[in-house]
C-alpha cells in the first residue's frame, strides 16, 4: 500500500558524484533536500578509475572547489598518491590527477552527505516519477513510499536501465552488482522524455600478490603536492605507486580470435561507445596497425590488494579476459578478483535541457552526470552543482545560474552538452575551451570563488582570502614592471646557461620574466627587492607576465563574445515565426530554445545573418 | 563593434560607385588608404564635409575620389562613416575596397549596414519586419554564393591546408590531453617544418587572389530550360561562337558550358545547362540536371528558355516558381514557328519576357536591353562574389599570421599550449566559411588518428 512518506523542495535521484554535489548544494543553499540512494553502502562509488583528476578534469575539480563544492575536500582527505600532469607543456594544459582510496573515499561523502543540514539521506529505489497538476513533482520507491518534490534532479548514472555484457553473458545490472533502476526508465519515459542507451565498460581488477612488480615501469607521486582543494592547507602524502606495462602481439591475436565472442562485435550492444574510453577489442579494431598498447595499473586502496587496469576496458568473455592477461608482461601469473564489463544504460539528449540543466519542457526538472551524455566523475560532479545551485534557486524564486564558457571548464562543459549535444559519452577535454589559457587550474580560486560567494556556497573568510592573492599578485606585477635589473657579469653567465641573449644595457624584471628561458626562482639573486612572496602568488605573476599577450587577447575575445552572451533570449519565441529566419536556423532554434543569443550563435545551421535577424527581432519585441 | 566596409553601389551600373566603412574606426581607416589634395586628415574634420583626394593601397594610387565623411550619430548607420566614391567601374570598386581592408576593415556580412542603422535606432521600428527579410533574403543569397565559391580551387587549397593544420592542433592536443599515453611529442624540427610549409602555402594563396577576378568573371548568369528549347543556340548567339553542341536530339548538353559575355556594362559568365525534365532517359543526363538545378540556385541571374509553340509544362512552371525567388528574364524562342504559348500563365511569376528567334537572332536587340536593365537597378547586389572573395582572402591572411606568430612562438621557446592557440586561430579562420569550429573538428580528428582512453 502507498504510503506517504515527505515533503521535500529538492529531491535527488542517485548518490553518485552528481548526485552528491547536487544534494549539498540544494541543501546549502537552505532548501529541504532528500537524495535517495540505491546502496546506502557506496555512496560516491569510483565504479571505473580509482582515481579523480587527470587533463581538463583537474580543472573541473578545482573550479567545483572554488564555487564550494565537495569533491575536491574528498579527494585530498582520501588521496593515496597525487601528481600534477603536464608540468612541461604550458600552463593551460597542467592538471591534477590523484589516485584515490575508494573506500575511503565512499566513507567521507557518505558522512559529509549524512552531517548536512536541510539534507535527508535515504536508501530507496525510485520506481516512479510523475508531475503531479499541482506542479509538483511525486516520486514513489519501491517499497511505496511516495515523497513530493518541487524539484527533482535525476543523477541516475549506469544505474538507469543498466545492463551488463561479459562475454555472451547478458543480465541487468548497475555498476559492480548493484541492484539497476529498470523501472524508473519506463516511468521516465511515460513523461514523454526520450531516453538513448549509451555504454562504457571497466577493466578487469587483479590482486596485486600475483603481479611481477619488477617487470612493470614504476611511477611515483609529485614530492610536493598540490592539493585540489583551494582551502586544503596541511601537506599531503605519497602512500602507494601506479605502474605501466604494455600489450603485445600476442594480446591483439587473442582479442581478434575471439572477437565473434564479444557482444560489441556481435551486434548484441546497441548502446553507443564512447570514444574517449573504447575497449581494448576497440583499440586493436581501429588502430590494427599499433603494436602495443599501455596498461596503466592503479591501486584500489591502501588496506586493499585490488588493482584497477586501466586500458583493458572489455566486454570479451571471462576465458578470454584471463589469456589477455596471460600475454602481457607482468601480469602473466594475475589472479582476477572482478572481471571486466561492458555496461549499457539508458540516458536523455542533453539538448533538451537549458544551460541550467533543467528540462525545457519540465520546469522544475533536472538531470546531471552520465544521465545527460557525459562520462567522468567529475564532469558529473561538476553538473551536479548547477544543477543543485539551480533547483534550490527555482524553489526560492531566484534568478537562473549560468556559468559562460568564457568563465570555466564548467560552464563550457554545459553549454557543449545543451548547445550541441553528443554522439557518445561526452568528455571534458583541454582543446574543448577556446579560452585555456585564461582558464587555468591553478587560478579557478581566482575566477570563482566570488560567484561561489554570492551564491552563499563559500565563506566569507575564503573570499577575503582570494581578494588579499588577487592584491598580492597585482602589486607584484606592478612591481615587476618598475624594478630594473642592472646587467652584470653573474646575470649575464645565467642568461647564456639558459640560451636567451645577455644584456647589455639593464633591463625590467617583467621583460626578464616574458622570457620563456627565466622564471622567478633563478631570478632571485639578481632581484634584491623582492619581496616575501607565497608561492601562489609568485605563480599567478610569474604566468600573468609570461602569456600577458595570449592573455590579453582572449581577453578581448571574452568580451566580444559577451556582448552577445548578455542578450537573453525568452522562452517563448516562436521562432519559425519570424520573417526573414531561414527554415534550417528557425527549425535548429525551437528545438534547442538557446537561453542567450550567444548560445544561439554556436548552434550549427545558425548563420550570422539569422543571427542579425534575430538581434532586430528581440529589438522590435 | 568591428568596423566594415563593402561596395555600396550596383556593380553593373558602373560609372560611379562608392565604397562605405561604417564604424568606430572608420575615420582612421579612410585615412589611411585616403590622401585628401589639401593634406588635410579626414580625422581633423567635421562630420558632412566632402574631400577630394586620391585612394591608395600601400604605396600604389588606384584612383582619384571623394571621400564623403559622416560622424556618429549622425550617418546612415549611426556609427562613423566615410563613403569614397571613385570613378572606375566595378573592377577599381573592389581595388579600393581591397585597400580599405588592409587598412584594418573588416568586410561586411550580408545585411549589416542596414542591421547596424536599425540597431542604432536610424530605422524605424516600424521597418524591422522589412530590415529581417531584407538580411534573411541576402544572407540566403551570400550563403549561396559562399557555397558557391567553396567549390572553386581557393576553396579546396584552403580546406586542403586547414586539415593540414588540424592534425597538427589533434597531435598537439592529444599529447595534452592524454600525457599518460605514449603518445610521442611533436618535435620541434617537425613542427617547424610542416608549418613553415604551411605558412608559405598561405602566402603564395593570398597573392593568388585577385582584386578583379570576381569583377571579370562576371555576374554568374544561368541559361535553364527543357531540353533542346534553344539553350545553346542562344548561348552561342550571345556568344558568337559554335562552343556549345547544338543538335535537334532532346539532351545534347550534358556538361555545363560557360562563356563570358559583355552586354553593355555588364559582363555576364553564362552557363548553358542540361535541359529540366521529367523523363530524364540516362544517369549521366541525371547528373547533369542535378547540376544545372543546383548551379541555378546559387546564380543570382537566371535566363529562363521557353518555346512559343508548346503550352508551358510542369517542370517549366516549377523552374519559373524557383527563378522568381532571384532576377529572372523569360526568353519565348521560336517565335517564328507560331505561338502556342499562354504568356499570362508566366506573368505569374515575371514580367520580363521578351520573344526570340535564337536561330535567326531576331530579338537579341531586345534581350540585351532587357538584360541591362534588370542588372542595372540598384538592388541587384553583384558585389556580393566580390565581398566573399575578400572575406575569404581576409581569413586566409588571418591564418598566415597565426601560423607566423606560432613559428615565432615555437623558436622563442614558449610552451606549446601558447603555441596551440595561434594555430586554433588559424585553423578557425581557414575553417570559417564554412561554419565549422576549430575545437570540434580538432577533437574529432583526435579520436580518428591516435588510439587512447583507459
Amino acid at each position: 500500500m502507498e504510503y506517504f512518506a515527505g515533503e521535500y523542495d529538492v529531491a535527488v535521484i542517485g548518490a553518485g558524484h552528481a548526485g552528491i554535489e547536487a544534494a549539498l548544494a540544494a541543501a546549502r543553499l537552505n532548501v529541504k533536500t532528500i537524495v535517495f540512494t540505491i546502496n546506502l553502502d557506496w555512496i560516491g562509488l569510483l565504479a571505473c578509475n580509482p582515481s579523480i583528476g587527470g587533463t581538463s578534469k583537474g580543472h573541473l575539480v578545482r573550479e567545483i572547489d572554488a564555487l564550494g563544492g565537495e569533491m575536491g575536500k574528498a579527494a585530498d582527505k582520501t588521496l593515496i598518491q597525487s601528481r600534477m600532469l603536464n608540468t612541461g607543456k604550458g600552463p593551460a594544459v597542467r592538471s591534477l590527477r590523484a589516485q584515490i582510496d575508494r573506500v575511503l573515499y565512499t566513507k567521507y561523502m557518505k558522512l559529509a552527505l549524512e552531517s548536512q543540514k536541510n539534507l535527508d539521506l535515504m536508501q530507496a529505489e525510485i520506481t516512479e516519477l510523475k508531475k503531479e497538476k499541482s506542479g509538483l513533482y511525486r516520486l514513489k520507491t519501491k517499497l511505496e513510499c511516495v515523497y513530493t518534490a518541487k524539484c527533482v534532479i535525476i543523477a541516475t548514472g549506469t544505474f538507469l536501465g543498466g545492463k551488463n555484457y561479459i562475454g555472451e553473458v547478458v543480465f541487468d545490472s548497475g555498476p559492480d552488482g548493484m541492484f539497476p533502476s529498470i523501472e524508473l526508465s519506463k516511468s521516465i519515459k511515460d513523461l514523454n522524455i526520450s531516453l538513448r542507451r549509451f555504454k562504457t565498460g571497466t577493466p578487469p581488477r587483479i590482486n596485486a600478490d600475483s603481479v611481477d612488480f619488477s617487470q612493470l615501469e614504476e611511477q611515483r607521486g609529485d614530492e610536493n603536492i598540490t592539493p585540489f582543494s583551494f582551502g586544503t592547507k596541511e601537506k599531503l602524502k605519497n602512500y602507494a605507486s601506479c605502474h605501466i606495462t604494455y600489450t603485445n602481439e600476442n594480446t591483439k591475436q587473442i582479442i581478434l580470435d575471439n572477437l565473434n565472442r564479444s557482444p560489441l562485435y556481435s551486434h548484441k550492444i546497441e548502446g553507443i561507445g564512447t570514444r574517449y574510453c573504447p575497449s581494448i577489442e576497440d583499440k586493436i579494431v581501429r588502430f590494427s596497425e599499433k603494436e602495443r598498447h599501455q596498461v596503466f595499473i592503479e591501486p584500489c586502496g591502501l588496506d586493499t590488494k585490488e588493482l584497477y587496469l586501466q586500458g583493458l576496458s572489455s566486454s570479451l568473455p571471462v576465458d578470454v579476459q584471463k589469456d589477455i592477461l596471460k600475454s602481457v608482461k607482468g601480469l602473466e601469473n594475475a589472479r582476477v578478483m572482478r572481471h571486466a564489463y561492458a555496461i549499457e544504460y539508458d540516458c536523455t539528449n542533453p539538448m533538451c535541457l537549458k544551460p541550467t540543466l533543467e528540462f525545457l519542457d519540465f520546469e522544475g526538472l533536472y538531470g546531471a552526470g552520465q544521465f545527460n551524455g557525459s562520462s567522468g566523475y567529475e564532469e558529473a560532479a561538476a553538473q551536479g552543482l548547477i544543477a543543485g545551485i539551480n533547483a534550490a534557486r527555482k524553489v526560492q524564486n531566484k534568478k537562473d545560474v549560468i556559468l559562460p564558457r568564457s568563465s570555466s571548464y564548467i560552464g563550457t562543459l554545459i553549454d557543449d552538452l545543451v548547445t550541441k549535444g553528443c554522439m557518445d559519452p561526452y568528455r571534458m577535454m583541454t582543446s574543448r575551451s577556446e579560452y585555456r589559457l585564461i582558464l587555468r587550474q591553478d587560478n579557478a580560486d581566482l575566477r570563482l570563488t566570488e560567484t561561489g560567494y554570492n551564491l552563499g556556497l563559500v565563506s566569507e573568510k575564503r573570499l577575503l582570502a582570494v581578494k588579499e592573492k588577487e592584491k598580492a599578485i597585482k602589486r607584484e606585477i606592478k612591481r615587476a614592471k618598475k624594478t630594473a635589473i642592472p646587467p652584470s657579469h653573474e646575470l649575464n653567465e645565467l642568461l647564456i646557461s639558459r640560451g636567451t641573449a645577455p644584456l647589455e644595457t639593464g633591463a625590467k624584471l617583467f621583460e626578464l620574466i616574458k622570457r620563456p628561458q627565466l622564471d622567478y626562482e633563478c631570478l632571485l639573486p639578481f632581484d634584491k627587492e623582492r619581496p616575501d612572496l607565497p608561492p601562489e602568488v609568485i605563480e599567478q605573476a610569474e604566468i600573468e607576465i609570461k602569456y600577458e599577450g595570449y592573455i590579453k587577447r582572449q581577453q578581448a575575445d571574452i568580451a566580444e563574445a559577451a556582448r552577445l552572451e548578455k542578450k537573453r533570449l525568452p522562452d517563448d519565441i516562436d521562432y519559425k515565426s519570424i520573417t526573414g529566419l531561414r527554415l534550417e536556423a528557425a527549425e535548429k532554434l525551437s528545438k534547442i530554445r538557446p537561453s542567450s543569443v550567444g548560445q544561439a550563435s554556436r548552434i550549427s545551421g545558425v548563420s550570422p545573418a539569422d543571427i542579425s535577424v534575430i538581434l532586430i527581432y528581440l529589438r522590435k519585441r | 563593434m568591428k568596423t566594415i566596409a563593402a561596395i555600396a553601389t550596383a556593380q553593373a551600373a558602373a560609372g560611379i560607385g562608392i565604397v562605405r566603412i561604417s564604424g568606430d574606426r572608420a575615420i582612421e581607416i579612410a585615412d589611411k588608404v585616403f590622401v585628401t589634395a589639401s593634406g588635410e586628415k579626414l580625422s581633423s574634420r567635421s562630420g558632412y564635409s566632402a574631400a577630394l583626394g586620391d585612394v591608395y593601397d600601400g604605396k600604389t594610387k588606384i584612383d582619384k575620389a571623394i571621400a564623403l565623411l559622416f560622424r556618429a550619430p549622425k550617418s546612415y548607420t549611426g556609427e562613423n562613416v566615410v563613403e569614397l566614391s571613385g570613378h572606375g567601374g566595378p573592377y577599381v570598386m573592389s581595388r579600393i575596397l581591397r585597400a580599405v581592408l588592409n587598412a584594418g576593415a573588416e568586410p561586411a556580412s550580408p545585411g549589416e549596414f542596414t542591421k547596424r542603422a536599425f540597431l542604432n535606432g536610424k530605422l524605424d521600428l516600424s521597418e524591422a519586419e522589412a530590415v529581417m527579410s531584407v538580411i534573411g533574403a541576402k544572407g540566403e543569397a551570400g550563403h549561396k554564393a559562399a557555397l558557391n565559391a567553396l567549390l572553386g580551387h581557393t576553396s579546396k587549397k584552403i580546406s586542403e591546408l586547414a586539415a593540414k593544420l588540424t592534425k597538427i592542433c589533434a597531435h598537439l592536443a592529444v599529447w595534452a590531453d592524454y600525457p599518460e599515453e605514449d603518445i610521442k611529442e611533436l618535435s620541434e624540427e617537425s613542427l617547424i617544418a610542416s608549418l613553415t610549409t604551411i605558412k608559405t602555402d598561405l602566402f603564395n594563396l593570398i597573392n593568388s587572389f585577385d582584386a578583379g577576378k570576381a569583377v571579370i568573371d562576371g555576374i554568374e548568369t544561368v541559361i535553364a530550360g527543357k531540353p533542346n528549347v534553344g539553350k545553346s543556340t542562344l548561348l552561342n548567339l550571345l556568344s558568337g561562337s559554335e562552343k556549345a553542341i547544338v543538335t535537334p536530339h532532346a539532351g545534347t548538353t550534358r556538361d555545363i558550358i560557360e562563356e563570358t559575355v559583355r552586354i553593355g556594362n555588364v559582363t555576364l559568365k553564362l552557363a548553358d545547362t542540361a535541359g529540366i525534365h521529367e523523363n530524364i532517359s540516362s544517369e549521366i543526363e541525371e547528373i547533369g540536371v542535378k547540376r544545372a538545378v543546383l548551379r541555378m540556385e546559387r546564380a543570382p541571374f537566371v535566363i529562363i528558355v521557353l518555346e512559343a509553340v508548346n503550352e508551358l509544362t510542369k517542370s517549366e512552371e516549377e523552374l519559373l516558381r524557383k527563378a522568381a525567388e532571384k532576377k529572372v528574364l523569360v526568353a519565348i524562342n521560336k517565335t517564328d514557328l507560331g505561338v502556342k504559348l499562354d504568356v499570362n500563365k508566366v506573368k505569374r511569376y515575371t514580367e520580363n519576357i521578351v520573344y526570340i528567334s535564337a536561330k535567326s537572332g531576331e530579338g537579341l536587340q531586345e534581350l540585351i536591353s532587357a538584360a541591362e536593365s534588370i542588372l542595372g537597378t540598384a538592388d541587384f547586389d553583384s558585389s556580393e562574389p566580390i565581398l566573399i572573395t575578400e572575406r575569404q582572402r581576409k581569413l586566409v591572411k588571418t591564418a598566415y599570421e597565426c601560423v607566423s606568430e606560432a613559428l615565432e612562438a615555437i623558436k622563442m621557446g614558449m610552451t606549446r599550449d601558447a603555441v596551440n592557440i595561434s594555430l586554433d586561430g588559424a585553423v578557425n579562420a581557414l575553417l570559417e566559411l564554412t561554419g565549422e569550429r576549430a575545437s570540434e573538428a580538432v577533437v574529432d580528428e583526435l579520436f580518428k588518428s591516435f588510439c587512447v582512453g583507459k
